[in-house]
């Protein structure tokens, strides 16, 4: 594999360096632009060959074909068979996949705001200076890098499961145990308070989004009378907002993706009750414990649609709230 | 005169300081408390592996009353006649692979977005944007079935290849950030001396993305250490099995009742993380900071 890439690399050498001769007697010197030329044009496509295979092979190809599969039947062994919308008018009489989006939709729009308002919270505690504050930024940014991971499902499950950690907690605290693992109404929270463990991404990105405010805009505030409250709301939130913009949009993305915490937790099942049968989850089963890969490329179709839809809304809204400043990126 | 108001404004100052000293308390009463909640969970895995098997599920102390080996002993013996080492090999084998591909192919079409002023550049650019808005779970299907007909389930080849394809856009996205922070007259130097794209790629500016690089390779490393769902969808032998599938295979065998094993197993699964972490944690947090990227 690293063969062909070094192949390619030389092939770009070569297609370069004769780029170069051709090159060699600039007549207008094109110091500030480099010029265009087919030689130019033929590097290009040489560096980007990678990732436009890649794109091609491994993207735009694959994507085409599950559009394809969606209007089919199929399972694999036998050609797909062509069936129109049947799939998609049989996925909404489906209980669980309507489950199943309920259940991800609840995790998007609860967890995702409640995991920023996290974020943001320590991260304004954080930016006052003090002492180990980048100690502390290291620290509660660690989860996020393991909380994906299949050893952390496992903890998670062992503390929040029938007479475990999470049990004595709440018995500590005089209210009803019985266990999280095992209850359909509290596995969402749980679910929820594993994505907010791991609120150090997006607070590392508010931290370095606050940093940016310059400290005049601050001090001008307090001498024209501002409190602090109004400060935050009327200087830190707007200056704030692309980078608030920023971690909506890929926090929301990532959380219609969840898959493996909730695989792991319920044991490949998605219970109990389905209260942990995430979208994707719910793919994963069609598409390859059933084999329906027409009905699972049918849900695949949705998922993008009903991504595209948010994200479509939160560029559209953002021009509303998001205040760009001058050359913030 | 003079005195009275040092000493007014020694006295201010004192106050001032009184009250920084008061906030800065009340900072690390508050950011404290939070590092505990945080830290938590993983110490209470870690300590857990050392607690005999009966006594993890609802202690809530840290503290192991009796320290014991035994659950890395019974985690290190493998699974079904698969011995530990295997997985983790494995998980290596999938981890290298992944940086080096995705090292390769990025630097090389990052390079292409930067540095070369071809038609179509921008519109690549924008798609190549789009495909990290694009959940990708659209695309696993058709992989599937294609590397299904060319015999490639049960080996390492389809979660390999996308790497040398570049199709992380994410890696790309930070190396070209990275490249246009870099001074153009340092192409335009190389050219005069006679470098092509290839020699001002290699020659000049490689070398000089060794802190994207760096970056690059270790949420490489981990992103690959910690995958669930490519090995999930495409290895079904356990002699090909990475450290999370048997990880999650072992928490099925011994269901309930192996607390202990299943901590030690999950602690070991980690350590490579961490391990990177400790060491590079700066690499990492600034790397997420500075480009908007995600953990």
């Amino acid at each position: 594999m690293s063969a062909t890439t070094t192949e390619r690399g030389r092939q770009a050498g070569r297609g370069s360096a004769r780029g170069k001769t051709t090159q060699s007697s600039p007549a207008r010197g094109g110091a500030a632009k480099p010029p265009r030329s087919r030689a130019e044009t033929r590097a290009g496509y040489a560096f980007l060959s990678p990732w436009l295979l890649g794109f091609g092979l491994l993207t735009a190809g694959p994507m085409l074909m599950s559009l394809y599969l969606a209007f089919t039947d199929y399972n694999l062994f036998r050609a797909p068979e062509f069936v129109g919308i049947d799939n998609f008018t049989a996925l909404f009489a489906d209980p669980r996949f309507l489950k199943s989006a309920q259940v991800t939709a609840i995790y998007v729009f609860v967890g995702v705001p409640v995991k920023l308002a996290a974020a943001l919270a320590v991260a304004l505690l954080l930016n006052a200076k003090h002492r180990g504050q980048g100690a502390y930024r290291s620290m509660f940014y660690a989860p996020s890098l393991i909380g994906a991971s299949v050893s952390v499902a496992i903890v998670w499950r062992a503390m929040f499961i029938d007479d475990g950690v999470a049990d004595r907690v709440q018995q500590f605290f005089g209210l009803p145990g019985g266990g999280w693992v095992g209850n359909p109404d509290m596995t969402m929270p749980m679910m929820i308070l594993l994505a907010v463990w791991q609120f150090g991404a997006p607070m590392v990105i508010f931290l370095a989004g606050l940093k940016q405010i310059p400290a005049e805009l601050h001090e001008a505030a307090a001498v024209d009378g501002a409190g602090p409250i109004r400060r935050f709301v009327s200087v830190t939130i707007p200056m704030l907002s692309p980078v608030l913009f920023f971690n909506l949009l890929l926090e929301t993305i990532g959380a219609f993706q969840v898959f493996s915490s909730a695989f792991i937790i319920s044991g490949g099942t998605g219970g109990p009750a389905d209260s942990t049968l995430f979208y994707t989850f719910y793919l994963y089963i069609k598409g390859f414990t059933e084999f329906r890969m027409g009905y699972a490329s049918a849900m695949a179709w949705v998922l993008v649609l009903v991504v595209g839809i948010i994200t479509a809304i939160l560029f559209r809204t953002s021009r509303a709230w998001v205040h760009y400043t001058g050359d913030v990126r | 005169m003079t005195t009275a108001m040092t000493t007014a404004s020694a006295a201010a100052s004192a106050v001032a300081k009184r009250k920084k000293r008061t906030s800065s308390v009340v900072f690390h009463v508050l950011v404290l408390a939070i590092a505990v909640v945080i830290l938590y969970p993983g110490l209470w895995m870690v300590m857990s592996s050392f607690k005999p098997n009966g006594d993890i599920v609802g202690n809530v102390n840290l503290w192991p009353e009796t320290w014991t080996l035994d659950n890395y002993a019974s985690a290190l013996g493998g699974i079904g006649g698969v011995p530990f080492w295997s997985f983790v090999l494995n998980s290596l084998i999938l981890a290298v692979g992944s940086v080096v591909g995705i090292v390769l192919s990025a630097t090389v079409s990052a390079y292409a977005f930067a540095r070369i002023n071809f038609p179509g550049r921008g519109v690549y650019f924008a798609i190549m944007i789009g495909t990290m808005l694009l959940p990708f779970h659209v695309v696993i299907i058709p992989q599937y079935i294609l590397f299904n007909s060319m015999g490639m389930v049960n080996t390492f080849l389809p979660l390999l290849a996308p790497k040398f394809l570049a199709t992380e856009a994410f890696f790309v996205f930070l190396m070209v950030q990275f490249l246009r922070g870099l001074p153009r007259e340092l192409d335009e130097a190389a050219r005069i001396d006679g470098c092509g794209h290839w020699g001002i790629f290699r020659l000049v500016l490689l070398p000089l993305m060794r802190p994207a690089v760096i970056t690059s390779s270790i949420f490489a490393f981990i992103w690959s250490w910690n995958d669930f769902l490519g090995p999930l969808l495409y290895l079904k032998q356990p002699d090909t099995y990475p450290l999370p599938i048997a990880l999650r295979i072992y928490v099925d065998q011994t269901s309930v009742s192996d607390y202990g094993a299943q901590m030690a197993m999950a602690v070991l699964a980690l350590v490579p993380v961490l391990l990177f972490f400790v060491l590079f944690q700066r690499y990492l947090v600034d790397g997420v900071a500075t480009q908007g990227l995600k953990g």
